[in-house]
């Protein structure tokens, strides 16, 4: 069987011709597969959809009931007839439910990874290897200049700068799905136990987060009733960044503004950003996982979807493996 | 390393004053000496270290990684030290355990005890050893090319707040001592004796005024103080003992170098405080060139014979405050000038003069002198009470000044950006134009931008204006509706204006600021260009003659 039988891009996302289906679709289509809950990964609107337990509730706490006609959770390893086309979910550490989906037929087998990342995360499942001939690797991060530092010292910075500076409300900006759950999580892990403020938008992701045994700790949401500004002096707030540059931001005390992303490893995009405190934390992975990724599974080919596709293909030209560009469309380079 | 660097990245982002402060002061601390003293050299920009040329950090990254990779990561990137301290490790690497990694004073005894051939060498293997923010540090240290938005004056005022010693002090010796300071420190601690300088032609604190404010004169008998001009060039100190003479700028920094014309003319023997202009002096007979000419001689570490022909510089000297060893700073301020005028007509008449006094009977004639001035390089007068002795720091009372009224345009709002801290969620940087001829009818060109000025309550105004107005978004920024029959129209007011090619519409403002939101105005109303060009020509037809 050709590749391109297998899965080839298409306007709506990556199409697999002999099973019918595609893997995340950025528009409607019959049949989808969905890799994990991000909202340019996991649209609504779909005919039938298959995808892990978590990523359909998550899926459903965004878009309601009705996001899709007919749904079908998947097991991580379970194989999946579709259309004679065997597929299969596999751990892929990126957000809670994330997963590689793996589709084989003929003796063919092309893993997509969909995001992922190899770094230490208690809230989701880690990453497994799954052998393959073709892996397909985003590459959001892939440029030698990311190397995502331990999270858990990055989030020191956060307790330092609090005790250096408790009169201020330390604002955290974190996108809502993964990010904020992680970033509450690593406070925790860090012995921060007061209570975590957190942006109307997150709460119901929290919950089900909470809901999925991941504790969080005390979460109270940022609204004032009554009280003044000064109710979150010294506090923390974690909401999704675009929140900070509203209205919303005013009700704190000399806001300091901190942003949990991998992009906070270059400077001037802090700068930009108005970011005072930039935490790298990052659900992707940086180029030494991708490389190392590349070289564990050794696969006959790798194609390359969203990012900076240019750096990783020209690194695997270098290794000596034939790499591509898949030039999807529509995934949004920047959520991290 | 790590405290260093780390102070760095929290500097660097932190735009407010007082959390830069309390940045520094908790760095001065937490942090062994000699590596805090090595670090405040950084930040004052008293370091002195080995530099390291571009080229060769290009050459040691290209040993280790494909040029292809590096490019990509250096368009990205935008920055070399950066580039660079992040790629340098291509592989994943244990992280740099932070006592093994070489502190900041190693870093600098290292590299300054190198010979040529061992740079190589040495700079690789510090960049092995130190983890991305540490390179960073480093790479902007031994290129030269440090920019963390702190003065030398801001690192004092650290000093002073974490030793809660007086800053003037803390000035007044900085010139005599070096890095890494360990006798400031063991003193700021009360753990040594204040230190006794070597150096002679030390910088002393400066006395400094405070602005009329209203009703402050009126109470106050003209006859008890003096009244002189306030010429629009930068405040400095010379210093001259022995052989030793040096030129310092109103907050301590050494500016010697760049100014030979006038250190080769300081034939005195005291310290003398005046305005650093250029042109001729009133003893040439020859007028004071503009503030814009000044700066074509400011902020070099050298200059040539070219500047120093075509920008002449000169001191216009108000005060002593040491003539030889003695120090005069306790007698009156008549007694000091009296001397001031004996030292100063022995010096060179070309480089030297006396700033002149101003007669006048009551305030509403200084008032009436203050606001038409017979020089335009004139911003204002100063008024010194006759009976004062020279003070260091800003005392309310014996000094004020009392400056002309700022320029005033009507302008309109072309672009908001967010600002930071406690602003992060308001528009509050705001770009603003003037009207002037396009190829098809009138267009706004941007003059200048502005972000103080107005009270909480119009920044609210402000802010609502841009988020319901916003026509187009470039990252923090927006452009808001401009036409002539709907936009916002500010009066900004600055102290002064001048020709720029830097800038597209060819004018620069200093300090412009939010005067009033005049939203009895339509944009069609606010000033054109021509108004402006009218203001800088107003300006240079009298210095020029």
């Amino acid at each position: 069987m050709k590749p391109d039988q297998l899965l080839r891009p298409a306007p709506a996302g990556l199409y697999c011709p002999a099973g019918d289906f595609y893997i995340d679709p950025v528009r409607p289509v019959a049949r989808a597969l969905v890799t994990h809950g991000h909202s340019d990964h996991a649209r609504a609107g779909h005919g039938a959809v298959l995808a892990t337990q978590e990523t359909l509730d998550i899926m459903e706490i965004r878009y309601g009931a009705d996001f899709c006609g007919t749904r079908q959770s998947a097991a991580f390893g379970e194989r999946i007839e579709v259309n004679g086309v065997t597929v299969s979910f596999h751990p892929a550490g990126h957000v809670l439910g994330s997963a590689q989906i793996a589709v084989e037929k003929a003796g063919l087998r092309i893993v997509a990874s969909g995001d992922y990342k190899r770094g230490v995360d208690p809230t989701c499942a880690a990453y497994e290897p799954v052998p393959c001939n073709i892996f397909i690797t985003e590459a959001t991060f892939g440029l030698p200049v990311f190397h995502h530092p331990d999270p858990k010292a990055e989030m020191g910075k956060l307790i330092t700068s609090l005790r250096q500076f408790p009169e201020r409300s330390h604002l955290v900006g974190a996108y809502s799905l993964g990010k904020s759950q992680r970033v509450i999580r690593l406070l925790r892990d860090c012995g921060y136990d007061a209570p975590v403020y957190i942006h109307g938008s997150l709460a119901r992701l929290c919950d089900y987060y909470v809901s999925r045994g991941i504790d969080l700790g005390d979460l109270r949401p940022a609204t004032v009733e009554k009280g003044d500004k000064t109710d979150f002096r010294g506090a923390v707030i974690v909401g999704p960044p675009s929140a900070f540059a509203d209205r919303w931001a005013r009700r704190f005390n000399e806001p300091l503004i901190a942003f949990a992303s991998g992009w906070m490893m270059v400077r001037q995009r802090a700068k930009q950003g108005g970011v005072e405190l930039p935490l790298v934390i990052s659900d992707h992975c940086d180029w030494p996982e991708l490389t190392e990724t590349i070289r564990e599974l050794a696969p006959q080919e790798v194609w390359v979807t969203h990012g900076r596709e240019e750096a990783l293909v020209r690194w695997c030209e270098l290794a000596g493996l034939p790499a591509r560009p898949l030039h999807l469309v529509g995934y949004e380079d920047e959520g991290d | 390393m790590k405290a260093f660097s780390t102070l760095l990245d929290r500097l660097v982002l932190t735009p407010s004053r007082n959390g830069k402060l309390k940045l520094l002061a908790d760095y001065f601390r937490d942090t062994p000496d000699p590596d805090r003293g090595y670090g405040l050299a950084a930040i004052a920009g008293t370091l002195d270290l080995k530099s390291v040329k571009p080229a060769l950090l290009r050459e040691l990254v290209l040993e280790r990684m494909d040029a292809v990779l590096f490019r990509y990561s250096y368009d990205y990137v935008g920055d070399l030290a950066e580039t660079i301290a992040l790629v340098w490790d291509q592989e994943r690497k244990e992280r740099v355990p932070d006592e093994v990694e070489p502190s900041l004073s190693a870093v600098v005894t290292r590299m300054n005890a190198l010979g040529r051939t061992e740079v190589r060498g040495a700079v690789r293997d510090l960049l092995d050893r130190l983890d991305p923010s540490g390179r960073f540090a480093f790479l902007k240290l031994a290129t030269g090319a440090l920019r963390i938005g702190v003065s030398a004056r801001l690192a004092k005022q650290a000093l002073a707040e974490f030793s809660g010693m007086d800053v003037t002090e803390i000035e007044t010796l900085w010139h005599g001592l070096e890095p890494p300071y360990e006798p400031l420190f063991a003193w700021l601690e009360g753990r040594a004796e204040r230190p006794v300088l070597a150096t002679p032609a030390i910088f002393h604190s400066v006395m400094l005024a405070n602005p009329v404010g209203d009703g402050d004169l009126v109470n106050l008998d003209p006859a008890d103080f003096a009244a002189e001009w306030k010429w629009d060039g930068i405040r400095v100190q010379m210093s001259s003992s022995g052989s030793t003479r040096r030129l310092y700028s109103r907050s301590g920094d050494d500016i010697s170098a760049a100014f030979p014309d006038v250190l080769d003319a300081m034939n005195f023997e005291g310290v003398v405080d005046g305005e650093l202009l250029v042109g001729g002096t009133a003893r040439m007979n020859s007028p004071t060139r503009t503030f814009s000419d000044l700066q074509q001689r400011l902020n070099r570490k050298t200059v040539n014979t070219k500047m120093l022909e075509d920008y002449p510089a000169f001191v216009r000297a108000y005060d002593v405050l040491f003539e030889g060893e003695v120090d005069v700073r306790p007698t009156a301020f008549t007694e000091r000038r009296k001397r001031l005028a004996g030292l100063i007509d022995k010096t060179p008449h070309d480089r030297f003069d006396l700033s002149p006094l101003v007669p006048f009977a009551t305030w509403e004639e200084l008032e009436a002198i203050r606001r038409d001035p017979p020089d335009p390089v004139i911003e204002g007068v100063m008024i010194k009470r006759l009976d004062s002795p020279y003070q260091a720091g800003r005392m309310k009372g014996p000094w004020f000044k009392w400056k002309r009224d700022p320029f005033n345009i009507d302008a309109v709002m072309m672009y908001a950006q967010r600002g930071h801290g406690k602003r992060s969620s308001y528009y509050s940087d705001f770009t603003f134009g003037v009207w002037t001829e396009g190829p098809d009818g009138d267009v706004l060109v941007p003059v200048g931008k502005a972000y103080f000025g107005f009270t909480d309550a119009e920044l609210e105004v402000l802010d609502r204006f841009v988020r319901n107005n916003t026509t187009e978004r470039f990252g923090p920024v927006r452009a808001v509706r401009a036409d002539p029959a709907h936009g916002f129209v500010l009066e900004v007011a600055f102290e002064g204006i001048n020709r720029s090619n830097r800038h597209k519409s060819g004018v620069a403002m200093r300090f412009p600021r939010i005067a009033r939101l005049r939203q009895d105005k339509l944009p069609a109303d606010a000033d054109r260009l021509e108004t402006l060009m009218a203001m800088i020509d107003a300006r240079e037809g009298v210095a020029d003659i």
